[in-house]
């Protein structure tokens, strides 16, 4: 009950903190909105159902906006269609990644693991790489995202294949076979930079990572793909917790280990493989917010992972914003790691992270 | 799925063993690491695992606990065979403490101890006031609840062993399985570790604990199984299992066994590694002189026979303790010729004669029989006219007795024995 009520005082918390910094962010570009006026516009798009007409197969809803405050067109236009659904896109992947890694941490009872680490970013990369270089162009008109979506499932699933035996499928073998994928992986990815030509920025800026140029669709469908294995993978966050007693412990006190493992990997890959499709391999998130949550909620994950997540889209959110607002657009990638590398080195010496 | 908290019953009305294990065997990586164990525990018993290290204790507990499946052989709960269950099932009839846990993530007491309510909760359920009953009454039972908050990584080795039990406890299962549970345990916890284990028992729960320290196995254990290289080598009541041949046997040393003073259970002490002593020594004399050197010699290999010595001496009690023949007496009843003319041949026949403690009149003649006599220095040793060594304590006298069986007296033993043939001349 106790963990129950801090769960929830933590992620209204957090909710506000995305919100506001959502807020402050959209109003940050070439052209400055105050971030009143900023939320008069966001306020406006709230809408309510007043009626659900269903006519054959199609279901008709009348919706009624709950605010009408008077906006500039300018304004409604520069925030709705240009800088909000960057910013929502950013909040999602974010939140993916933070959410897999605390679930990778968890799983590899190993606070160092991140949300690649059984080659999901490496598996991405070879798929996304390979569309821009080779310009193959996939059956029903899939594009560069679907590629790096596909990579990134076949190179985890690869990587489970490679570590399982008998039904087992022990950590450390996981931890190893995914080192050597990401490894195998990364030589493939240099091959086909070697032989971009043309197309080498292009490859390169996706392998830093960014979300320029996102647009609503994609913001849709990666919710779509977070939103369903996090909200599984909650239901698992106790069973998370027991797994980090050892899987032996684990398995006495009635988890089926190696079936939750299995579950969890595939969650946890597929809400990964969601957010480095559509923005690129975006190193540091996934490994340090639940790392700095963990210090300030603790392991306990059926507090950590909601509020992993929470923290992970501010924190891409914000970081973002500083990454499309210099004088050249800097990869995002670029302004995690070259923030939060410092940021965490601060925390190792100061909280004695390694005691974690 | 039956009742099991009346205890189980066969059908033909003989009580079924609470847990069972039959020819178990296993081999890891190639090497065969248990071979045919087969080990019962009734409800209510502590059942302990003894053995060297490597004998397959920690293993046997795997597969009782089925997170180890045998390559060959059955374990029952209550009947029911283990891998016929799934780990819920299980995790809701045994309950076991690893030796140590890796814990990386800073948990707090209470919270790892909740941890073993799982077992009892749906996927959707939330701990209740009841499960929080348990927890808060596992922590007390095991003196853990005095630091409920703090992270379980700034607990000391015995302290988080503590917890891991209190975990257990709150799993409420009829088996516990104990892997070491004193290890880590300063003398006082680790009592009070097993007589919490003992209660339990007594409360109906069965419990299955390796135990490395034969001493506080053989106190709190109904029946100990002895473990050697993967095979029993022993099962049975304390008495029947600590024994010499048998300790030497899975533990390839030597080892003296006694009672424990306080209670009725088998003391055991090592004794170094020596050539065994191969002669026939009687002693003669009474009180802790007498009895610490029946016990000496034998542990040394001598075959040993002692008298005359009034009943319930201490000598008296501890040579049959050790399979010795003695010549007993009444106490201040005197010494019966018949006794007399026993003691007497018993110490003609034996090689040497040892003398420890207070002798008495009576025995005088008993210890002129011997051709030859190795006499301990202290009070109420007669002044004899036989020849003879003399020794300072009782540790000294294989060493002394195993000289004499040279007849060359070596020059390291002129200090202090002197020899009949010095004496002779």
């Amino acid at each position: 009950m106790r963990t129950h009520r801090r769960t929830a005082v933590w992620s209204l918390a957090l909710s506000a903190l995305l919100a506001a910094v959502v807020t402050v962010s959209a109003g940050i570009g070439p052209v400055w909105i105050p971030p009143a006026d900023v939320a008069q516009v966001l306020l406006n798009a709230l809408v309510v159902p007043t009626a659900v007409e269903v006519t054959g197969a199609a279901v008709d809803v009348t919706t009624r906006p709950v605010f009408r405050f008077r906006v500039s067109p300018i304004q409604q236009q520069i925030v709705m269609g240009i800088r909000l659904p960057r910013i929502l896109l950013a909040a999602v992947v974010g939140f993916a990644l933070a959410a897999a890694g605390t679930i990778m941490q968890g799983i590899f009872r190993n606070p160092m693991a991140d949300p690649s680490i059984i080659g999901v970013s490496s598996g991405a990369a070879v798929g996304a790489v390979g569309f821009i270089v080779v310009g193959a162009s996939l059956p029903f008109g899939l594009g560069l995202r679907a590629a790096a979506f596909a990579g990134a499932l076949v190179a985890a699933f690869g990587v489970y294949l490679i570590a399982t035996e008998g039904g087992r499928t022990p950590v450390a073998t996981l931890l190893l076979a995914g080192v050597a994928v990401q490894t195998f992986l990364g030589a493939v990815v240099s091959f086909l930079l070697l032989n971009a030509g043309e197309s080498i920025r292009r490859a390169l800026f996706w392998l830093m990572g960014h979300l320029k140029g996102a647009a609503w669709p994609e913001v849709w469908s990666s919710l779509a793909l977070v939103a369903v294995p996090f909200a599984l993978l909650l239901v698992y966050a106790r069973d998370l917790n027991v797994m980090l007693l050892g899987e032996e412990d684990a398995q006495s006190l009635g988890i089926e280990v190696e079936r939750t493992k299995r579950i969890l990997l595939a969650l946890a890959s597929l809400a990964t493989a969601a957010g480095v499709a559509v923005a690129g391999i975006i190193g540091f998130v996934g490994l340090i917010v639940p790392h700095v949550m963990r210090l300030l909620v603790g392991p306990d994950h059926r507090i950590l992972l909601p509020t992993s997540a929470l923290a992970g889209a501010s924190f891409l959110v914000a970081t973002d914003t500083l990454a499309r607002s210099g004088s050249a657009e800097v990869p995002v990638g670029i302004v995690t790691a070259a923030l939060g590398a410092p940021f965490f080195l601060y925390l190792l010496r100061k909280r004695e992270v390694h005691e974690l | 799925m039956s009742d099991h908290s009346s205890g189980p019953d066969g059908h033909d009305g003989e009580p079924i063993p609470m847990l069972s294990a039959e020819d178990i065997s296993v081999s890891l990586g190639g090497t065969d690491i248990l071979s045919d164990v087969s080990l019962s525990a009734d409800c209510g018993a502590v059942v302990g695992l003894v053995g060297p290290n490597g004998a397959g204790k920690t293993t046997t507990l795997r597969v009782l606990r089925a997170t180890l499946s045998p390559d060959s052989g059955t374990v029952r709960v209550a009947g029911d065979p283990i891998d016929g269950l799934s780990s819920k099932q299980v995790s809701q009839r045994v309950a076991s403490t690893p030796q140590a846990t890796e814990l990386s993530f800073e948990f707090t007491v209470r919270q790892a101890v909740e941890m073993g309510r799982t077992p009892h909760l749906g996927r959707f359920d939330r701990a209740d006031s009841g499960d929080r009953e348990v927890v808060d009454g596992a922590m007390e039972r095991v003196d853990v609840a005095r630091f409920a908050d703090r992270a379980v990584t700034s607990l000391s080795g015995g302290e988080r062993q503590r917890v891991l039990l209190a975990r257990a406890l709150a799993q409420e299962t009829p088996v516990l399985l104990l892997d070491e549970p004193t290890s880590n345990l300063d003398i006082n916890h680790a009592v009070n570790t097993l007589e919490l284990v003992a209660d339990l028992a007594d409360e109906g729960k069965t419990a299955v604990a390796a135990i490395h320290d034969l001493n506080l196995a053989a106190r709190y254990c109904d029946e100990l199984v002895l473990l050697a290289d993967g095979e029993v080598r022993a099962a049975g009541p304390p008495r029947e299992v600590l024994t010499s041949p048998t300790l030497r046997d899975a533990f390839d040393a030597e080892t003296l066994v006694t009672g424990q003073p306080a209670t009725d259970a088998p003391l055991v002490t090592p004794l170094p590694d020596r050539e065994p002593v191969d002669r026939t020594v009687h002693v003669v004399g009474t009180g802790g002189q007498a009895a610490g050197a029946v016990g000496r010699l034998v542990a040394a290999g001598a075959t040993v026979s002692a008298g005359v010595v009034p009943a319930g001496d201490a000598a008296a009690e501890r040579a049959p303790e050790l399979d010795c023949p003695v010549v007993t007496v009444p106490p201040f009843a005197g010494v019966d010729d018949g006794s007399r003319e026993r003691a007497t041949e018993l110490a003609g026949a034996a090689d040497c004669v040892v003398v420890a403690g207070d002798v008495g009149d009576a025995n005088q003649s008993v210890v002129a029989a011997a051709d030859r006599v190795v006499a301990v220095a202290g009070e109420g040793v007669p002044a004899i006219e036989s020849p003879r060594t003399t020794v300072a304590t009782v540790a000294e006298l294989p060493a002394a007795v195993a000289g004499l069986a040279t007849r060359d007296p070596r020059p390291d033993d002129g200090r202090r024995v002197e020899s009949r043939e010095q004496q002779d001349r």
